[in-house]
């Protein structure tokens, strides 16, 4: 028996899949979500759950935008994942922290910030810089060799793995159909609807959205477009479960809801996701200690690294295809930041059958073209 | 003691767990000539099997028996041996480089290795009842330690239940030291008994046959044995009741034993390749004839290796440490691993017919409803096979969706409760659903231990960037 | 829950949240707790549910107590000493202890 066609395969059970396929559920589509399985590579497992603004956009000024779009629509939408789950992801945003550790790394923050400020088109927002002791006042705990940091206010964070659960709770409410080990080998486009070949045999839908991280290097070609993409390795230190003393989020550092405090980051070359390099591990938790000194005698429980999925120039893409209509892909760096974006924007462009230029035309692969030609 | 400082930055042979296993390979390494250091966490050798071997206030040797008093020439050979030996020294990481990462009094250390044989042995199996998180219950291989090491027995009103030769051992000496047992409540499936007639030939001519009889007779005539289907720990703050088949008994310690199984965390971390065993129900590395694992330059010896008892454990790190000997001082002088291969035969004959016999039911490893699976995180065996019905197919979701296997035992008492839940409720197999994926810190080192070690340049500016 | 099988051996007082308690020489922390019928050692982070040692061997993390200040110690690898303050660690260890 051929089994009927879904309206959208959603292709990556990350959070950019689940949280497209959520907002295509709740448009009224009939989803399909293919995955692979426990042991693939998978940045929603491993990422550092920030909800973040400050410093985005240098490069891509409409970039800054979009991630403020999202960040602002972040406490509504976890409102409703809530009211749909019963589940709270703990989304905070009390503003967050650069800590520097030195002269030249304040004023390389506070250049980078002017720079980014200094775009033609860019929203405007609130960063500041502070010194040691206005730091202080906000973050008591600061060692004595924290020089300054800039805050902005737009920050927060979230717990990411249950973020994951929850989309995955709810699209299972919604009666999106999960396939996990459901690996894409080809996309094919016949008779107006999309053949995806998986290591489990096909599965046959109406439109496309390919969500799947770095994989989308590879699967975005098979639908007339392309996702250049240059993963890197991160690194993470965990701290078993502490006591409530942080309630900023630092960007490499921060207190979960359950207490834990993970520290990063870091970025090497390597995509092997077992490998882990004790260096950069020392140097995460060196500069954790010198930024607040009193996690010197806490225990490490854990380390991790992820591979991140990062695009040619670190910007998101967005695009629809022009060969094979129906086909979309979703890559991009901030699956936390921008899950709201995706959910409640994106999902239904897709729904509607097109991408809203006025939103994400400046974040088409095109623009890998246009500076090659430039 | 050694201190941290004190170490060298290398060692030929890095042996790990000063057990059986461990404690015959760097015996053996050590008298060929090859320079070797033995790491244990404990604060004397022994490991389980011979814990307290060198120290122990228990004085009667017949409370503990000859085959623990046996350990006793493993331990002086050990120390006589030329081996550097270091207690209270834990091994956080060790990776494919054959760097070994050490903590001793919370001061970390890197050693570079040219070969290591992982000793780490095994641990009781998980045995996940309602209220088996109580104060109160705790396990055998517990009370036999505490035993063993600080000649402590227990009072009170004592329950035994469980499964395996372990725990029969442990009731023998319990009562040889007159500590008085209310019941032992037997959960070992009554058909096995009928799985295991074909095994039995070879099990009757090994040397468990007798001491198994002698054990089980001994125990008989003192203590009150009840086949029992189910197990359930009760009461508010403290164990206060042990619920069995619909009898209850008030009681102050429940002693839980159902086999012991490798204890694969360092191995794993390490990256050595490992598969499940489905007549013993765990995961092993794999191994070759000399217990070289999938790791060059690093091999897995003693329980570690399989569960085959301490004097199979000796025998395996001999032959790992031949092994070892040979790729390090070719023209050293080692005992033919023929004799140690032989002894090994003799101890393991026999083995398949107490795994079949004593394999634990399914109804104590895949536990329902509110009863615990991961002690570390709380999570209960109803939310794992309710996320596992939601789509989770295997450990490493699972982890990422309900934290399990994220406290500090890293899985060690809930990998494979997590992953049989997984087999049982998506039908299928503990092979097909895998294991954690596991990293070091195996055991747990302070932020300021991690940050003490070399940093590169390069390392230092794949952060400071 | 536990009795010794003698009185041999070195003794020792440790306090344990204050309150004295006699431990020998050779004893660990944990050790000494169960034969002082200390009931539980700690509460989880999680739930703040009371357990006791399981193990004794290391693997079970159950037994993690405070010592002389430092928290989160595995009380069953942790050899007794002449005047040590060990405190039940109750929940969410703080940091900077």
């Amino acid at each position: 028996m051929v089994a009927e066609a879904y309206d959208v395969a959603v292709v990556g059970g990350g959070l950019v899949g689940v949280a497209t396929a959520w907002g295509l559920a709740r448009e009224g589509c009939r989803v399909a979500v293919l995955d692979e399985g426990d042991r693939a590579v998978r940045a929603s497992r491993g990422n550092f759950a920030l909800v973040w603004v400050q410093s985005k956009g240098l490069g891509l000024a409409a970039y800054a935008g979009w991630t403020i779009r999202s960040s602002n629509a972040w406490a509504g939408f976890s409102d409703l994942l809530k009211q749909e789950t019963g589940l709270d992801v703990s989304f905070q945003r009390p503003g967050g922290f650069h800590l520097c550790l030195s002269e030249k790394e304040l004023e390389a923050r506070a250049n980078t910030l002017k720079r980014l400020h200094n775009q033609p088109g860019i929203v405007e927002y609130k960063t500041e810089i502070l010194d040691h002791s206005q730091v202080a006042k906000m973050l008591p705990d600061i060692g004595p060799e924290v020089v300054g940091a800039s805050y902005c206010p737009l920050d927060g964070h979230v717990n990411s793995l249950r973020l994951l659960r929850t989309l995955h709770t709810a699209i299972n409410a919604r009666g999106v159909k999960y396939l996990p080990s459901h690996r894409v080998d080809a996309i094919t486009r016949e008779g107006g609807e999309f053949r995806l070949v998986t290591s489990q045999g096909e599965v046959r839908a109406g439109k496309v959205a390919l969500a799947a991280g770095n994989a989308n290097m590879k699967l975005a070609p098979m639908v007339g477009l392309e996702a250049p993409m240059k993963p890197e390795r991160g690194q993470i230190v965990v701290t078993e479960r502490l006591r409530p003393f942080l309630p900023y989020p630092v960007v490499t550092l921060r207190q979960t809801d359950e207490g834990t405090v993970m520290m990063g980051d870091s970025k090497e070359e390597s995509v092997d996701s077992r490998g882990l390099t004790l260096g950069v591990s020392a140097t995460e938790a060196e500069r954790a200690v010198r930024q607040f000194p009193l996690l010197a005698n806490v225990n490490v429980v854990r380390t991790w690294s992820a591979i991140r999925v990062m695009t040619k120039d670190g910007f998101p893409i967005y695009d629809e295809s022009e060969t094979h209509p129906g086909a979309f892909v979703l890559c991009c760096h901030s699956g936390v930041t921008l899950c709201a974006n995706h959910a409640l924007t994106v999902a239904p462009m897709i729904a509607r059958g097109a991408l809203d230029k006025s939103l994400v035309a400046p974040f088409s692969a095109r623009r890998f073209h246009v500076q090659e030609a430039g | 003691m050694t201190e941290a400082s004190e170490l060298a930055a290398s060692y030929e042979l890095v042996v790990i767990g000063g057990g059986p296993a461990g404690l015959a390979a760097a015996t053996l390494a050590a008298q060929a000539g090859v320079q070797t250091v033995l790491f244990d966490e404990n604060p004397g050798i022994g490991g389980q099997i011979y814990r307290g071997i060198t120290s122990t206030p228990v004085r009667d040797r017949a409370v503990l028996g000859d085959d623990y008093w046996a350990g006793g020439a493993l331990a002086d050979e050990a120390r006589t041996s030329g081996a550097l030996i270091v207690n209270g020294a834990t091994v956080w990481t060790l990776d494919p480089t054959l760097t070994v990462g050490v903590s001793i009094a919370g001061k970390a250390r890197l050693i570079q290795a040219k070969r290591v044989i992982v000793a780490t042995g095994s641990l009781e199996r998980p045995f996940p009842i309602p209220g088996w998180t109580l104060p109160g219950v705790m396990t055998a291989g517990a009370a036999q330690t505490a035993l063993k090491a600080q000649g402590l027995v227990p009072a009170g009103r004592t329950v035994m239940a469980g499964s395996g030769p372990l725990l029969w051992l442990l009731a023998a000496q319990l009562i040889r030291a007159g500590a008085k047992i209310e019941a032992l409540l037997d959960t070992t499936p009554r058909l096995n008994w009928l799985r295991a007639l074909p095994f039995t030939p070879d099990f009757m001519i090994s040397p468990l046959w007798s001491k198994g009889l002698k054990l089980l007779r001994e125990v008989k005539a003192k203590m009150l044995v009840i086949p029992v289907g189910s197990v359930e720990a009760v009461g508010s703050d403290k164990l206060s009741e042990v619920v069995f088949d619909g009898r209850r008994v008030p009681a102050d310690l429940l002693l839980l034993h159902q086999g012991v199984v490798p204890n694969v965390n360092l191995a794993i971390a390490a990256g050595a390749e490992h598969r499940w065993n489905s007549r013993q129900l765990c995961f092993e590395p794999v191994l070759d004839r000399d217990f070289n694992s999938s790791v060059p330059g690093i091999a897995v010896a003693g329980d570690g290796a399989g569960i085959a008892g301490g004097p199979a454990a000796a025998e395996r790190g001999r032959i790992a440490a031949i092994a070892a000997v040979r790729a390090l001082k070719p023209s050293a002088s080692v005992p033919d691993p023929q004799t140690a291969r032989n002894a090994l035969q003799r101890e393991e004959s026999g083995r398949a017919f107490l795994d079949v016999a004593y394999r634990p039911a399914d109804a104590f490893r895949r536990p329902t409803g509110e009863t615990i699976a991961c002690r570390c995180e709380e999570v209960t065996a109803k939310q794992v096979r309710d996320n596992a019905d939601l789509g989770c197919e295997g450990p490493n979701q699972m982890k990422a969706f309900l934290r399990c296997g994220m406290g500090p035992c890293q899985g060690r008492l809930c990998g494979l409760t997590i992953t049989e839940l997984i087999a049982d409720q998506r039908h299928t197999t503990p092979a097909e659903v895998g294991y954690y994926r596991l990293r070091p810190p195996v055991k747990p080192i302070t932020l300021a231990e991690l940050a003490s070690l070399p940093i590169s340049e390069a390392e230092r500016k794949a952060v400071e960037r | 829950m536990f009795k010794r099988l003698d009185d041999a051996g070195t003794t020792m007082t440790l306090t344990v949240d204050g309150t004295p308690i006699r431990a020998r020489s050779g004893d660990t922390v944990a050790v000494a707790m169960l034969a002082a019928g200390i009931d539980h050692c700690r509460t989880t982070p999680v739930n703040d549910v009371p357990r006791a040692p399981y193990c004794l061997m290391g693997v079970c993390f159950d037994c993690l107590v405070t010592i002389d200040g430092v928290g989160s110690r595995q009380g069953c690898l942790v050899p007794v000493r002449e005047g040590m303050k060990v405190e039940t660690q109750l929940g969410k260890r703080e940091a900077g202890r």
